[in-house]
């Protein structure tokens, strides 16, 4: 049986490493065949977002398709491709709180709406939960 | 012109989804602007100035990350914008880093001399 990786992150995209280093181990788990539950507490609901652009970058003198910019949002859906391709389950919350105070329910295709009982659930559920915090 | 010295301190930050340092990029676009601009790496931010840095291969997901932030690469053409780079040295001595390492188009200044340093300049912006 499979196993199951909890996670909590809080992080809102673009602002520090642990958004970036919460996605490869996700990545990691699930090319490991862990099932992985992500719950996406305060900034971090905003990693899904479907509005975001990628932009040229005038001071790199890059166009859009040259910078070729990661959004967050094609970073969670690969995650999400990458999990069905290896059979395992990547189950993403979006706390709905912190979702409405941001206006920030337009997402891509994948998450769903939840709250802290969830995580907390979870938890009781899975074989180890991570919590990575902002700062 | 009032004189601007931008102090790094921040490294990496958010830098493998925004495809270089945000700060870094902010100073080349004041710089750019007609700004008269410099930057000082100190605490973690002098590992910027270490030359041999490749961030090139992740891939999360199915995504592939093809042009990764290079702060060391940035400095460089901050640099050659006109744009002075200085590095704190005992900031990079005490993390092990060999002074060696670094590109040798940014100054070295100790720590000693960064009230001087920051005489030069009419502000001082500690991101």
């Amino acid at each position: 049986m499979a196993k199951t990786l909890t996670i909590c992150i809080m992080e809102p995209p673009y602002e520090s490493a642990n958004s970036t280093t919460s996605m490869r181990i996700i990545d990691a788990a699930l090319r490991k065949g862990i099932n992985v539950n992500v719950f996406a507490y305060e900034g971090a609901v905003s990693l899904t977002v479907k509005d975001q652009k990628p932009h040229p970058n005038p001071v790199h003198g890059t166009s859009v398709e040259e910078e070729k910019h990661p959004t967050t949002k094609e970073l969670v859906a690969g995650l999400f491709e990458l999990a069905k391709d290896k059979g395992v389950k990547l189950d993403w919350i979006n706390c709905g709180l912190c979702v409405d105070e941001r206006g920030a329910g337009n997402w891509i295709e994948g998450p769903r709406r939840g709250g802290p009982a969830d995580f907390h659930k979870w938890v009781q559920e899975s074989d180890a939960a991570l919590v990575i915090p902002t700062k | 012109m009032k004189k601007i010295l931008c102090v790094v301190e921040t490294a990496y930050r958010g830098t493998q989804e925004e495809q270089d340092d945000a700060v870094l990029w902010f100073t080349h676009a004041l710089k750019n602007g007609g700004g008269d601009v410099a930057i000082l790496l100190r605490g973690n931010a002098v590992n910027y100035a270490v030359a041999a840095q490749d961030p090139a291969g992740l891939v999360i997901g199915k995504f592939s990350i093809e042009h990764p932030a290079n702060p060391n690469k940035d400095l460089l053409k901050m640099k050659q914008a006109g744009i002075p780079v200085h590095v704190v040295r005992e900031d990079t001595e005490e993390r092990g880093i060999s002074l060696n390492s670094l590109s040798k188009e940014f100054q070295l200044v100790s720590s000693r001399e960064l009230p001087g340093l920051f005489a030069q300049y009419d502000q001082v912006w500690h991101w």
